[in-house]
C-alpha cells in the first residue's frame, strides 16, 4: 500500500526553487532513505512531509488522504532531529511521555509506555535524569524512545547520526535497522553518508539540486547508476568515470568502472600507470594510480596483502563485463 | 593565554574603579546621610552634616505627615502589574518575531524601539485627553496600562533576544510530537525561557519603579506611588532636604534591595546574547 505519496509537490524560498515539482511514493513498512550532497534538498523534503515546511505547490498524501493543510501535529507522523531537540528542562521520563501527554492518554497508561521503550532503548536507568547529563548516544535513543512511544504512521530521520562519533554511529545505525525490522514501521531517512544509504536502506532516493535523480534498491542503483552523478555518488571510493579516447572506444561519452571491478598486475594489463597514494584498510588496499592516458587517478581496490611502493609501474585490465557507459548527457547506455 | 598584569596595574585599575563607583555612588549615600538628620544641620556644610547628631525625626515626620504605605502599595501594583501585563502581552510578540520572521519583523522591531526615543511629553496631551474620556485619571489601571506600553518595547526586545537563542528545532519537535500553539508556548517555550523572562520581569519592575513622567503627571492622590510620594516633598527653595532625603531612601530602598539580590541575574539578563 503507498503509505506516503508526494504528488507534484515543491518548494521555493522567495524567488529561490529549491525543489522543482516532483512525484514520490513511500510504501508501507519500507526503510527508504535520502540521499545527496549537501544543500540538495533532502532535509527539505523531510521538512515539507513532516509539514514544518508548508508546500508552494502539489500535495502531499499521508495513508491516501490529502494532508497537504494538516499541521504537524495531526499528521501522525514522528520525527528525530540531528540536534536531538530533547526538552531540556525535562526528565528523560517527562520527554520520552511529552508525546502521550500531548495525545490526552491517561497517567498509567503514559508510564506504561515510557517504561516500555526505555526498556527496549537501554534507558530505564536514566529516566530521572535531564538530557543534560547524557551522553551523545544516550540523547539520541531518547530521542527515539519519544518518536517511538506514540506508535506513529511513520518515522522521519533527519541526520540522526551525524553528531556521533565514528564508533557510536556504527553502532546507533544498527540499533535502528533493528528498530525497523521489529517495528515494521515506514522510515523516512535523510543523509549525506552514502554508507548509511547502503547499508540501512530498503530504496534509496538519490536528490541533487532539488531533483530525484534515482529510486531504487541499494543494489540496484549501485549495479546500474542511472546517469554518471549516481554513479559517482553512490559506492565508496567512488567509481572511477573516464572520459575521451578510451570512452569512445566504449561507444560512449563517459565511462564509468568500479574500484574492485579493475585487475591490477605487476606485469601485463590494459592500461599502464604509476603507483600513487594507497590506503590500507587490511582487508583491502586502495592503490590510486595515475595513467598517463588519463587525466585523473584511478581508484583501484586490491588484497590487503598486495604491496605496492610508490612510483611504481603497474598494468591495469578493467573487467567488460561491470562497465557502464554514459552518454553526453551523463545518461546510463543500455 | 591569561593576559600579565603587574602589581602596579592591578593597583591603578583598582584605584580607578573604586574612585569611579564612589563618585557614582555619593548623590545616594549622601541623601541617606541626610535623611538621618535634623532640618538645620541638612542644610548647613558639610562638616557639621558629618558631626551632628543623627536622628529619626525625618522619617516619623514623612510618615506622619504622608502615608508612606499607601504610595508603596501603589509603587508595588503599578510595577508588578505593569511588568505581568507585559510579560503577558511580549511572549506571544517575541515568540512570532524569534520563530516565525518575515521580510519585516527587523523592521517592526526598529520601529518599537524608535517609539522609545519620541520625547514623552510629546503625547502627554492625547494621553492625558485620553484618560480623561476613559476615566483613568489617577487610577491605578491607568498607570499599568501606560507603565506597560512604553515599556513594552524593551520587553519584546529582550525577550526577542532570549528566544532567539532557543533553538527552533526543539519547538518544531513540539509540534511533531503533537503540541498545539498553546501547548508548546506553555509546555516548551517558556519553561526553557525561564531566566530570561524573569531577567526581562526584574529590569521592567525597575524601570516601573522608576517611573516618574507618567505617574506624576496622570496622578493626584489615589493612585500616586512613591514616585509622588518623593515629589510631594521637593521645593524649590529647598528648605527641606532631610525630609525629602527621608523620602527618597524610602522610595528608593525597596528596589535598591531587590536589585541587590537579584544582581546576578541582571547582568546576565542585560548582557544576554551580547557574547557567545
Amino acid at each position: 500500500m503507498k503509505q506516503i505519496q508526494l504528488r507534484q509537490v515543491s518548494k521555493s524560498f522567495g524567488d529561490v526553487e529549491v525543489i522543482p515539482p516532483l512525484d514520490l511514493e513511500i510504501e508501507d513498512g519500507e526503510f527508504v532513505v535520502f540521499v545527496g550532497p549537501s544543500g540538495c534538498g533532502k532535509s527539505t523534503l523531510l521538512r515539507l512531509i513532516a509539514g514544518l515546511e508548508d508546500v508552494t505547490s502539489g500535495q502531499v498524501l499521508i495513508d491516501g488522504a490529502d494532508a497537504t493543510a494538516i499541521p504537524p501535529a495531526r499528521r501522525g507522523l514522528a520525527m528525530v532531529f540531528q540536534s536531538y531537540a530533547l526538552y531540556p528542562h525535562m526528565s528523560v521520563r517527562r520527554n520520552i511521555a511529552f508525546p502521550l501527554r500531548m495525545a490526552g492518554l491517561d497517567r498509567a497508561e503514559q508510564e506504561r509506555r515510557v517504561d516500555e521503550a526505555a526498556k527496549v532503548l537501554n534507558l530505564t536507568e536514566y529516566l530521572d535524569r535531564r538530557p543534560g547529563q547524557l551522553s551523545g548516544g544516550q540523547r539520541q535513543r531518547v530521542a527515539i524512545g519519544r518518536a517511538i512511544v506514540r506508535e506513529p504512521t511513520a518515522f522521519l530521520f533527519d541526520e540522526p547520526l551525524s553528531n556521533l562519533d565514528a564508533a557510536l554511529r556504527v553502532g546507533m545505525r544498527l540499533e535502528i535497522s533493528e528498530l525497523h525490522k521489529r517495528l515494521s514501521t515506514t522510515m523516512i531517512y535523510v543523509t549525506h553518508d552514502q554508507v548509511e544509504a547502503m547499508t540501512m536502506a530498503d530504496k534509496i532516493v538519490v536528490l541533487q539540486h532539488g531533483v530525484i535523480e534515482q529510486v531504487g534498491s541499494p543494489l540496484e542503483l549501485y549495479r546500474a547508476p542511472r546517469n554518471t552523478f549516481v554513479a559517482g555518488f553512490i559506492g565508496s571510493p567512488r567509481m572511477n568515470l573516464l572520459e575521451g579516447a578510451e570512452a569512445a572506444r566504449h561507444k560512449a561519452h563517459t565511462i564509468g568502472i568500479r574500484p574492485e571491478h579493475i585487475a591490477i598486475s605487476t606485469r601485463k594489463g590494459d592500461w599502464q600507470g604509476v603507483v600513487g597514494v594507497s590506503e590500507h584498510l587490511g582487508s583491502d588496499t586502495f592503490f590510486h594510480i595515475n595513467c598517463p592516458d588519463f587525466a585523473a587517478p584511478l581508484t583501484v581496490r586490491a588484497d590487503g596483502e598486495l604491496d605496492l611502493s610508490y612510483g611504481s609501474t603497474v598494468f591495469l585490465t578493467p573487467d567488460l563485463a561491470h562497465l557502464h557507459r554514459f552518454d553526453d548527457n551523463g545518461l546510463r547506455l543500455t | 593565554m591569561a593576559r600579565a598584569t603587574t602589581f602596579r596595574q592591578k593597583t591603578i585599575t583598582t584605584i580607578i574603579a573604586w574612585t569611579v563607583a564612589m563618585v557614582i555612588f555619593f548623590p545616594i549615600l549622601w541623601i541617606v546621610v541626610l535623611s538621618f538628620k535634623s532640618e538645620g544641620d541638612a542644610i548647613s556644610t558639610p562638616i557639621r552634616v558629618l558631626t551632628s547628631a543623627w536622628t529619626f525625626d525625618s522619617y516619623a515626620v514623612v510618615q506622619d505627615r504622608s502615608d508612606y504605605f499607601k504610595h508603596f502599595f501603589n509603587s508595588v501594583i503599578v510595577a508588578v502589574g505593569s511588568t505581568l501585563l507585559g510579560i503577558l502581552v511580549a511572549v506571544p510578540a517575541a515568540w512570532s518575531m524569534a520563530f516565525v520572521p518575515s521580510q519585516r519583523t527587523r523592521g517592526i522591531l526598529m520601529w518599537m524601539l524608535s517609539t522609545k526615543m519620541l520625547p514623552a511629553v510629546g503625547v502627554l496631551y492625547p494621553i492625558y485627553l485620553l484618560f480623561i474620556e476613559l476615566g483613568l485619571l489617577d487610577s491605578r489601571t491607568g498607570l499599568v496600562i501606560v507603565l506597560m506600553l512604553i515599556n513594552l518595547p524593551i520587553i519584546v526586545w529582550m525577550l526577542y533576544t532570549y528566544f532567539r537563542e532557543i533553538p527552533a528545532e526543539i519547538l518544531e519537535a513540539a509540534r511533531m510530537d503533537g503540541a498545539g500553539m498553546r501547548a508548546e508556548l506553555l509546555y516548551v517555550l517558556t519553561p526553557m525561557a525561564i531566566p530570561g523572562i524573569a531577567s526581562t520581569m526584574l529590569l521592567n519592575i525597575i524601570l516601573a519603579w522608576n517611573e516618574a513622567f507618567w505617574t506624576l503627571n496622570l496622578t493626584a492622590a489615589k493612585a500616586a506611588p512613591l514616585t509622588a510620594f518623593i515629589a510631594s516633598y521637593s521645593s524649590p527653595e529647598g528648605l527641606f532636604y532631610a525630609k525629602l532625603s527621608a523620602a527618597s531612601v524610602m522610595a528608593i530602598a525597596p528596589i535598591l534591595v531587590m536589585g541587590w539580590f537579584s544582581q546576578k541575574q541582571l547582568v546576565r539578563g542585560l548582557t544576554f546574547g551580547a557574547v557567545k
